[in-house]
């Protein structure tokens, strides 16, 4: 970009956060009063943020993991881990839990849960794979993501479809479209209070669990793809496919696990929201599809902790737009952002552009 | 070892290969040389099973290869230096060196090779955790060849290992790839750089257009007139 092209830029940027900025919420004197008045409040939606931003963001490393390894933004990663959603819904219903249900008799079914939901859309993604993505392997790049959308339809409406077994399902909501309601299970017991910390900050127990249970299933993939053959192996391909196939790796092996991989994650986090939701709806892989793909964009496509950072940052953003700004306009300021992050560095936060020197 | 019989292979409709044969034995250094697009690197992209003949065969050591997969290949002991030397570049030295034994599992072996490696390439040592891609030409150059080492292959296949170096780093590389060599290694090297490669090779072929046109003795294809006139620049 010419000098004078980014000055123009800084003008219209600067005029519309003028113009636009107090209609969506922006009014910087009050937001100062409210912070001051009620300090607690800030934490608080910052760790609402933080939470809600690891959940994007083991979402956004099923978009990154396939963009990375075969270069296909995979628009059914959303949806997939809807229907994630609602397989630990499924399984919650056949054990019989309801709100409130003693943690003695919770963690089974959601270890159940866990693994039933990561185990269907880890399997449903290598599925879609093998027949929706890998006969177009050499067709032209938009091919295989019309081939997404479409998927992306086929699980929207299998949500639907699903959401409307109502028999099979006690507890789920009165028509298939309507949101379901899913048991909280996780105590609301306020951590600070436990301890006999004095403070007004909310931090429960279950914001505790769900928290550490996405940073852990990001901090295993981690070190699966730095330490592990098969992590490396997944590094090779991303990299170089034709190197990758010259020292012996198996090119469709590899591609088949990074769809296991962000499938699993997908139905992990279909779980964790609904355990911290306590709604899922079959509309909701959209919303979250979209704001994780964002996600995976901000902190560079293909860069795993890009995808986490980036999950965090949006997660951290909506967060506070919803509390200081206005809820309405959250999606405007977070794609905004995006926006503005992607005008003055293309790659995204921790995108590379690693050049091969001759 | 490798035998090409009558190699016949196409990118799409495109014949790039017409029809090749080609020999190699234990311990040779072969060379295969020709012009820019005569067909080399497809040669070797064939012997490696990144491409398949629509007609010949390619037998590694009695085998026939054109249905064996390229890991299979790897495993039977065929490893290779690519043209462009596409080694990872977001991956530290170690790492890309790890990569090369990735069929292997017998880690003291790969131990000791990595030594060797290190040994043959000492600036390698020197940059064991920097990531290939910030390596400079030569450098990426030694870590393609050390790459393919550690599968410790029978077979070790170098495509244009002097491609867009400095006279004297292409020195270096040839006089690092004659103790290869002289390790007993048996080496198929393609090479733009005729002289070069002659002076390394026990024999040569000269590849025109998709088809062999010339072979022999690298000694005297170094003083044979159209090998001088049309690859080594001389009147």
């Amino acid at each position: 970009m010419k000098p004078w092209q980014k000055n123009v830029l800084y003008i219209v940027v600067i005029y519309f956060i003028l113009l636009l900025g107090p209609i969506a919420g922006l009014d910087i004197p009050r937001i100062i009063q409210d912070i001051v008045q009620s300090p607690s409040l800030l934490f608080t939606q910052i760790l609402v943020g933080l939470i809600n931003g690891a959940i994007i963001a083991i979402i956004a490393l099923g978009y990154t993991l396939v963009y990375g390894i075969i270069e296909l933004i995979n628009f059914a990663h959303g949806d997939l881990y809807m229907l994630g959603g609602f397989a630990a819904l499924t399984v919650m219903g056949m054990f019989g839990m309801e709100d409130g249900a003693p943690l003695g008799t919770a963690i089974l079914p959601m270890l159940v849960a866990l693994l039933v939901s990561a185990g269907m859309c880890a399997g449903l993604n290598v599925v879609t794979e093998r027949y929706a993505y890998r006969p177009l392997r050499n067709a032209p790049r938009l091919a295989p993501l019309i081939s997404a959308i479409g998927v992306s339809f086929i699980f929207q409406n299998l949500g639907l479809f699903w959401g409307g077994l109502r028999s099979f399902i006690p507890i789920m909501g009165n028509t298939a479209a309507a949101p379901k309601s899913f048991p909280d299970l996780l105590p609301r017991t306020d951590i600070f209070q436990a301890l006999g910390i004095e403070t007004k900050i909310d931090f429960t127990v279950k914001d505790l669990t769900v928290l550490v249970v996405a940073v852990g299933l990001m901090v295993g993939l981690n070190l699966f793809v730095q330490r592990t053959p098969a992590g490396k192996a997944m590094r090779a391909v991303a990299q170089n496919r034709e190197a990758a196939k010259i020292v012996g790796i198996n090119v469709d092996q590899i591609i088949v696990l990074t769809f296991l991989i962000g499938g699993a994650l997908a139905g992990a986090a279909g779980l964790l929201v609904g355990l911290y939701n306590n709604t899922i709806v079959f509309t909701m892989g959209f919303t979250a599809g979209l704001r994780a793909f964002t996600a995976a964009v901000l902190g560079g496509i293909g860069n795993i902790t890009g995808a986490m950072l980036g999950g965090v940052l949006i997660g951290l953003l909506s967060a506070l737009s919803d509390q200081y700004l206005s809820s309405r306009w959250t999606d405007a300021w977070v794609f905004g952002v995006l926006v503005l992050i992607l005008v003055f560095r293309p790659s995204g936060l921790l995108g590379e552009n690693l050049q091969e020197k001759v | 070892m490798l035998e090409l019989i009558d190699v016949h292979t196409y990118y799409g409709n495109i014949q790039a290969l017409k029809g090749i044969n080609l020999s190699v034995s234990p311990g040779e250094v072969v060379t295969l040389i020709g012009s820019n697009g005569a067909g080399k690197t497809t040669t070797l992209r064939t012997i490696q099973g990144l491409l398949r003949p629509r007609q010949g065969k390619v037998l590694f050591e009695d085998r026939e290869l054109n249905v064996v997969s390229t890991e299979e290949i790897v495993r039977l002991g065929i490893a290779q230096s690519p043209e462009g030397r596409m080694i990872f570049p977001r991956m530290t030295v170690l790492e890309n060196l790890e990569m090369g034994a990735f069929q292997r599992r017998d880690s003291t072996g790969i131990k000791t090779d990595m030594e060797h490696v290190f040994s043959l390439f000492p600036r390698l040592k020197e940059r064991i955790s920097q990531k290939g891609g910030t390596l400079s030409g030569g450098e990426q150059q030694m870590l393609a060849i050390g790459r393919a080492l550690m599968a410790r292959p029978r077979l070790l296949l170098l495509d244009e290992p002097s491609m867009g170096l400095a006279p004297m780093l292409v020195s270096q590389i040839f006089s690092i790839i004659q103790e290869i060599s002289a390790e007993g290694m048996t080496i198929l090297l393609v090479e733009q750089n005729a002289r070069m490669a002659l002076t390394v090779a026990n024999r040569g072929y000269v590849l025109q257009t998709g088809e062999i046109v010339l072979s022999g003795d690298a000694k005297e294809l170094q003083v044979n007139e159209t090998v001088r006139k049309a690859y080594l620049g001389e009147e």
